[in-house]
């Protein structure tokens, strides 16, 4: 059967084999939870408990600051001891509810639709946006957003994306395997709030299990599950509408200008659990792996379990690895402490041993050209990061910085190990301030 | 607590493709061809390989030391020019001839530029054309391949004493024999002077005389083909220039074979395989898109031709390349592609004029 991709992109090892047969598995949620109130793209969720408040699992704690942004639950039930700023995943303290665990497991009262196809299109929505569903590939854009386009653009096409281009994730690997059905359904509820005639199931061939347990779900369905290329990144938004459609999404624009959704199958789970059961987002498939975790696997983790507690579990020696990145290697955080807490955008904890780290000056640029052959969205990194250098921001916005997604094909292609995503992260971030200035 | 989390930006894997792996994979490409030079010239040939590439190895450090630069040496560049720098020029070049050339490779056509990376002419090909037009003589002194006998392609050969005078080649104080490259022979008397030399075996193994890189046609392609399967360079360049020689070279034998040789010499003969393989696919001087590099290769194949064939020098790989390099900065302007989804921005702004 054909295999589908995009133009660009690199082929990095995928390094999966560890943890991709690794069923998932439940880690208790410890005796401490943070739980912050900003896990998402736009305004972070306001405090509707105070210290002292008894919880209840599932029960909200933060309410949704706007209508781009998500609200917030607890995962465990227990009293709230404080709402204070604790270290959170992007190097800064974020407002976080700690609340201690009382190991009850008391749940908050739940309700779901017995049948949802009965059900209208805002009622569908407005469980999603209250479960607090956010995108799980890492984006973590409110999902209810993303489910409201504007009446001049109808969506015509939905695409899940069961990509995993980033090395060493399986997290979306084994929710494909293990909850099939669910993400299948997941796919219908939102096709259905959006009335896409089209709904595709895209998939990595290197996952085959995946591919089979999708395509026994998606039986007597229209869905069409596509075997993708295994290159990164094809679990970019713009790059699995290339693959798929062969439409490029235009410059500045977002999916739902070419009249298509993409949507990640953990998100499509979390759909299929909030309409279905009313269970909103407090807990997710983490992928815990690298050189320096001597136990590797997925694990089904509460929100605001912190990711000391997640290492301990998989037997991690903090003191002799080298980096500890949440998320991919391509596009994660690399942290100081383990002390940040798993929250709605974790999809992977990777920790290696100090001597698979190493930090190589960079050399003189030779003009090879490998970056601007690994840039999907057809850049030049080396041209945009120089005038970066030279503080040149207006030339970088000239070379289109801001159509940058900061993917990392060109950083990791880059045989002078110039940090390329850093420097036109930087430029961007000053076209940005620029811009507010002029208003 | 971890006291050597390292904490940097995405993306925190590499491909492991480093620049000096790259630069010391070409060098490594071109040993072969190196080994054969000496093989068929023996000391001459080794002397010019090492002091050039001592030379240009010293003038780097220099510039390093005089400009106040983190030393460059590792990253195998220098080397590398010195290696290519080398293989253009004739066996038995005195050794402060080399010393020149490296100094105009490395100092004038590059660290004067910002180093590596930065110098828009190919260091070893500026090197190479300097001494030609400065040391005119000495550049087209060709000695002639150990064992050769009295003549070579029906042509006697020249001995020469110490001191540079033709002498008789039976006396005792013969320093060097040459006799004229096949491309010389072609420029002065026609392809009538070369006809048949083409399909002779001596010929097409490269038991002839030039450069030391331009006689082992075959060698460098093998080491060209390696660069090509490892990814270091891409078939554009080398397979344009190659056929834009072939396809001129072929023409003008149809037209007129008196005096045009074919495109098999034309090929082989001379610096058109290092040229294509080896100099036109610098990184630095070439072309970065796919399009870019097709017209780069082509030009340099028809630059080529046209002053082997209608102007005063029998070879110019050389120029060709150098007057490309020239060019590089406007074929990138005019073969960069258009970014990712502006095509379609474009459609959807018409639509909303319609």
């Amino acid at each position: 059967m054909r295999v589908q991709t995009f133009k660009g992109g690199i082929h990095p090892n995928y390094n999966k084999s560890r943890s991709e047969k690794a069923a998932i598995e439940c880690v208790a949620a410890p005796k401490e939870i943070i739980i912050p109130l900003s896990q998402h793209i736009g305004a972070p969720a306001k405090a509707c408990v105070e210290k002292g408040d008894m919880v209840q699992k599932g029960q909200v704690i933060g309410e949704a600051g706007g209508f781009v942004s998500a609200p917030v639950h607890s995962s465990v039930s227990g009293q709230v001891t404080a709402v204070e700023p604790r270290p959170g995943a992007l190097g800064v303290d974020v407002l976080c509810v700690v609340i201690a665990n009382n190991e009850q497991n008391e749940m908050a009262p739940l309700k779901g639709l017995e049948n949802w196809k009965t059900a209208d299109k805002e009622t569908l929505k407005n469980m999603i946006s209250e479960a607090g569903i956010v995108g799980m590939g890492g984006a973590t854009f409110p999902t209810h957003v993303k489910l409201s386009p504007p009446a001049a653009k109808p969506i015509d096409t939905v695409i899940l994306n069961g990509a995993e281009c980033e090395p060493y994730l399986t997290a979306d690997h084994r929710v494909m395997v293990e909850y099939a059905e669910d993400v299948v359904e997941g796919l219908q509820i939102i096709r259905k709030i959006l009335g896409a005639q089209n709904g595709y199931i895209g998939i990595e061939v290197n996952k085959p299990d995946a591919i089979a347990a999708m395509e026994t779900a998606c039986k007597g369905t229209d869905i069409k599950v596509a075997r993708l290329e295994i290159k990164y990144p094809q679990g970019g938004e713009k790059q699995l509408i290339e693959a798929l459609l062969k439409k490029e999404v235009p410059s500045g624009g977002l999916p739902m200008d070419v009249g298509v959704v993409v949507q990640n199958v953990g998100t499509a789970k979390a759909v299929y659990d909030a309409v279905t059961k009313g269970i909103p987002l407090f807990e997710r498939v983490v992928t815990v792996t690298g050189s320096a975790v001597p136990k590797p696997g997925n694990f089904m983790i509460s929100i605001g379990t912190p990711v000391s507690v997640v290492l301990a579990h998989c037997g991690v020696d903090l003191d002799t690895a080298g980096k500890l990145i949440l998320g991919g290697p391509m596009m994660g955080f690399a942290q100081y402490s383990a002390a940040p807490p798993v929250t709605k955008g974790t999809s992977g904890i990777l920790v290696f041993d100090a001597k698979d780290v190493t930090l190589v000056p960079p050399v003189a640029c030779i003009r090879c050209g490998r970056c601007l052959h690994a840039c999907p969205m057809r850049l030049v990194p080396a041209e945009i990061a120089a005038f970066s250098e030279c503080r040149m921001y207006d030339k970088a916005e000239e070379f289109d910085a801001m159509d940058c997604m900061e993917c990392g094909s060109c950083a990791h292609e880059c045989p002078s190990q110039i940090p390329l995503v850093q420097k036109i992260r930087l430029a961007k971030q000053e076209i940005m301030a620029a811009r507010r200035k002029k208003g | 607590m971890s006291k050597q989390l390292i904490v940097s930006s995405s993306p925190h894997a590499h491909s492991g493709t480093t620049t000096s792996k790259i630069m010391w994979t070409v060098f490594f490409s071109l040993v072969p061809a190196a080994a054969y030079a000496i093989y068929l010239f023996g000391l001459p040939a080794a002397t010019v390989l090492l002091s050039t590439i001592v030379f240009c190895i010293v003038f780097e450090g220099l510039t390093n030391y005089a400009m106040k630069k983190p030393v460059s040496l590792k990253d195998g560049s220098a080397a590398l020019t010195g290696l290519i720098l080398a293989l253009t020029l004739p066996p038995g070049l005195p050794v402060w001839i080399c010393g020149i050339g490296a100094f105009v490779a490395i100092v004038v056509a590059k660290s004067v530029f910002g180093g590596l990376g930065q110098n828009p002419f190919n260091p070893a090909m500026t090197g190479r054309v300097f001494l030609l037009i400065a040391f005119p003589a000495p550049l087209t002194r060709w000695l002639v391949p150990s064992g050769t006998g009295d003549t070579l392609f029906g042509k006697n050969v020249s001995a020469f004493d110490a001191a540079g005078n033709l002498v008789d080649a039976g006396s005792g104080n013969v320093d060097a024999i040459t006799a004229a490259t096949p491309l010389g022979l072609l420029g002065e008397e026609g392809a009538k002077a070369v006809s048949g030399l083409d399909t002779s075996s001596a010929f097409l193994i490269g038991n002839i005389n030039g450069s030391l890189g331009e006689t082992a046609a075959f060698i460098l392609l093998a080491g060209g083909i390696f660069l090509l399967i490892r990814k270091i360079i891409s078939w554009h360049i080398p397979v344009s220039f190659m056929a834009a020689v072939a396809v001129i070279a072929g023409l003008t034998n149809l037209a007129n074979p008196e005096q045009y040789a074919g495109a098999l010499f034309h090929l082989l003969s001379g610096g058109v395989i290092i040229g294509a393989w080896f100099m036109a696919t610098d990184y630095v001087t070439s072309p970065m898109y796919n399009k870019g590099k097709l017209i780069f290769g082509s030009g340099c194949g028809i630059l080529t031709m046209v002053i082997r064939l209608w102007a005063g020098y029998p070879e110019g790989v050389s120029f060709a390349v150098l007057l490309m390099n020239a060019c590089v900065p406007i074929i990138n302007t005019y073969t960069k592609p258009k970014k990712f989804g502006l095509q379609q921005l474009g459609e959807s702004k018409e639509a909303a004029n319609a």
